[in-house]
């Protein structure tokens, strides 16, 4: 049996080594892609972002255990740390907080490093995704830690993105700070047990005030309209909920699981579902173009030809935009 | 292509109390390039298995004071060879006996260390084990 079947067959060993293999970007990981590529788009899509230690694991693993209890759906995570830019290593933890899911074959986690580019963790993210919607999982739950670019480039990819926050993190809401309260379909104000929690709330709300567009321009049958908000009951505007949670205690995540089911609903109302994986799909195409033709020049390019020219640029001789049109212009020869 | 990564997991199973030592090898491996998936306290052999196998990992690294080692570590290995991963290297790091060692490895235990032995050399053999 090809191991693309024994995927489909829900083989859990052959699944781990294709993410291994789609991970490393490997040709063998490549063409298991190809292949899953048919049985993919069911999944629904979370990302689960948030500044370090404001309990995202731990929301993961009590959301997850509400899954597999009260909603029998099967579940993936992708839990993403960082690597260390010195050494390349890695320590990944988040395993740690998801221990309630042990022993579930409904329930795969998947812990990856960041590793070095920022392109790279996004692709083979988007990668991996595909290979769990392929092998059936309904929900795949990726966990990163809310700190710059490759966090945005990962959210983009979901369908649904949670942003964690945490009381007791200073005045300074760090994850607003990168702007990421602007990919947040959902805010989570987490440890909702600790002093601080309504403070933490009220940030959060005048943040979103501001970091929520007032008006919404659509385009309808060519001619552009402006929308106001809030808009109750407005099926195309989505207006991000605040839901506190413990999760050491399960408290607010049946909560939690309702708006997540709920945003579900608003997207595929409201057509941005459709939107949405387009908007993934073609960004995915974009990066791969943007690697497959920088491959296929670096081919025809000779070293030497390529440090002749950068060296005209260094020696302001050459603008870095005459150069790359003559180096295109020589490759295509 | 990108270069090969080790992908190690580091458990602590049994009952016994902390995970300083799982914690400092840990580092070390993180140190030497490897990407260290660590597991935490109170693991079960089938909690350590379940776990090898969804990370696809190249090592299993367990950290054993409490003396059950000569029964969590044939139990772990049978469970990995259950699971077909049986190309995984176990190594054992806590207090091993050393009349222990020969049982140890001849059951399929790739390398033991006890509480004298240097990250150094643990990275080492590590490293010459997976990549040769
Ligand atoms: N009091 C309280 N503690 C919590 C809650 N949720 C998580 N914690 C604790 O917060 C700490 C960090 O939790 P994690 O789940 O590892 O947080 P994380 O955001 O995944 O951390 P990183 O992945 O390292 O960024 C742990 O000690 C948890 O037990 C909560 O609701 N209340
Ligand atoms: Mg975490």
């Amino acid at each position: 049996m090809s191991i693309v079947q024994s995927i489909l067959n829900g083989d859990r060993l052959a699944l781990a080594r294709i993410l291994t293999q789609v991970e490393n970007n490997t040709p063998e990981g490549k063409s298991a892609l190809a292949e899953l590529f048919p049985y993919t788009g069911k999944a629904h899509l979370i990302g689960v972002t948030g500044a370090p230690g404001t309990g995202k694991s731990s929301l993961v693993n009590k959301l997850v255990l509400h899954y597999r209890k009260n909603e029998n759906k099967r579940v993936a995570i992708i839990a993403v740390d960082p690597s260390s830019p010195f050494t390349g290593g890695a320590v990944l933890g988040d395993r740690v907080r998801m221990k309630d899911l042990s022993g579930d074959t409904g329930a795969f986690i998947r812990s990856m490093a960041s590793r070095g580019s920022i392109g790279g963790l996004a692709r083979s993210t988007a990668g991996m995704v595909e290979v769990f919607d392929a092998a059936g999982y309904d929900i795949v739950i990726v966990e990163t830690v809310g700190a710059g670019q490759s966090e945005v480039d990962i959210a983009r990819l979901a369908h649904t993105t949670l942003v964690v926050e945490a009381p007791g993190l200073g005045d300074d809401i760090q994850a607003i700070k990168a702007g990421i309260l602007e990919i947040a379909d959902i805010l989570v104000v987490n440890k909702a047990d600790r002093p601080g929690v309504e403070n933490t709330e009220k940030a959060l709300r005048s943040m979103l005030e501001l970091a929520h567009p007032t008006a919404r321009v659509f385009k309808h049958h060519g001619a552009y309209m402006s929308v106001a908000v809030p808009v109750q009951e407005n099926t195309a505007m989505w207006i991000p909920p605040i839901q506190r949670t413990i999760s050491t205690d399960a408290k607010g995540i049946e909560e939690l699981a309702g708006l997540i089911a709920k945003h579900a609903e608003h997207l595929r109302v409201s057509g941005d579902w459709v939107s949405r994986e387009r908007a993934r799909l073609s960004s995915e195409m974009e990066a791969l173009l943007r690697d497959e033709l920088m491959n296929q020049f670096r081919s025809r390019m000779p070293e030497a030809e390529f440090n002749q020219v950068m060296e005209r640029v260094f020696t302001r001789e050459l603008s870095p935009w005459e150069a790359v049109k003559l180096l295109v212009k020589e490759s295509i020869k | 292509m990108t270069e090969r990564k080790i992908r190690v997991l580091v458990a602590k199973p049994g009952l016994d109390g902390h995970d300083r030592g799982a914690k400092v090898v840990a580092r070390a491996l993180r140190d030497a390039g490897m990407e260290v998936i660590y597991t935490g306290l109170r693991q079960t052999p089938e909690m350590i298995a379940d776990a090898a196998l969804q990370e696809d990992v190249d090592v299993v690294g367990l950290s054993i004071l409490s003396g059950a080692h000569m029964a969590l570590a044939p139990r772990i290995l049978e469970l990995l060879k259950n699971n077909g991963q049986t190309d995984v290297k176990v190594f054992i790091g806590g207090i091993i006996p050393d009349d222990d060692v020969p049982t140890l490895k001849k059951m399929g235990i790739s390398g033991v260390y006890g509480p004298g032995a240097s990250t150094e050399d643990i990275v080492k053999e590590i490293r010459e084990i997976i990549i040769g």
